[in-house]
């Protein structure tokens, strides 16, 4: 199923239905958090992705009215479709490679791991992320309140409309 | 299908996410609208997302999902800027396709 999505995402034409491909996706993601025992993240998953970042891309789209098909028929640039394919599969090809080979280490790594473990509950996997953010890593949490607020003002300021860029009906495009 | 048959282990996740990111490279090089090459990077960030989770809960560390925590934030972030510039682009021409984007100058 989410790959289904994801294929979608890829393969729609329309935007509308490739960001709807999206929301499937990301639901399935979340999903897989909740089998992974990271019900916090699976809930800041729907919360930020499906609430906030997908509903902005509509939003968009809505807003520039793109929500006409695409056409994918035509190869833009010569061969770049094969060109991408080949791309592809070979990045498939080394991400495979690395991660079989790589489950060694990992399997013999986890044999203490798994004994300190995550607690497998809710409330215990809440505290411990509160634990390791607002502990370990409060430095790097402070530097992203900075880049929210960077990101806010940079967007006000890209997307304001200056006021000599406001013409009357009849005036020449800017 | 496989997945309720087998019990997932890890290395499903992995390759999982390997597939995932592997579509969104492949998005991203192959479309030419802005905003679904946006969605492309959303599926690479949720596939090492994934990964994030998967290898740390298979190493018993906590640290991996503090770092998806603000692999979100600056997802969100990426997300809002890149719209915004998206946005004052489509304000100037009325094209949607990034070959027509290649010069600087508005």
């Amino acid at each position: 199923m989410i790959l289904v999505g994801a294929i979608g995402v890829v393969v729609r034409t329309n935007p509308v239905h490739a960001a709807l491909s999206l929301v499937l996706t990301l639901f399935g993601i979340a999903v897989l958090f909740v089998a992974q025992h990271a019900e916090f993240l699976a809930a800041v998953q729907v919360i930020v992705y499906a609430g906030a970042i997908v509903v902005l891309f509509l939003f968009v789209i809505m807003l520039l009215g793109v929500d006409r098909a695409e056409d994918l028929r035509t190869d833009a640039l010569g061969g770049q479709r094969g060109l991408a394919v080949v791309v592809g599969v070979g990045l498939l090809g080394v991400l495979g490679a690395a991660i079989v080979r790589g489950m060694g280490a990992v399997v013999t790594r986890s044999a203490e791991g798994i004994a300190v473990g995550t607690v497998e509950d809710a409330d215990a996997n809440i505290t411990q992320i509160a634990r390791s953010v607002f502990g370990d890593h409060v430095v790097a949490f402070e530097l992203t309140s900075v880049l929210l607020v960077v990101a806010v003002v940079g967007t006000v300021l890209l997307s304001r409309r200056r006021p000599t860029d406001v013409r009357p009906i009849s005036g020449r495009p800017s | 299908m496989i997945g309720l048959v087998v019990v997932p282990t890890p290395m499903w996740y992995l390759l999982l996410s390997a597939l995932l990111f592997t579509i969104g490279a492949v998005g991203v090089l192959v479309r030419r609208n802005p905003l679904v090459m946006f969605m492309c990077i959303e599926l690479m960030l949720n596939a090492v997302n994934l990964t994030f989770v998967t290898l740390g809960r298979r190493l018993g560390s906590i640290d991996g999902q503090s770092i998806v925590l603000f692999v979100l934030v600056v997802a969100a972030a990426e997300v809002v800027v890149g719209l915004s510039i998206i946005v004052s682009i489509m304000r100037r021409r009325s094209g949607i396709n990034v070959d027509d984007l290649a010069e600087l100058k508005g």
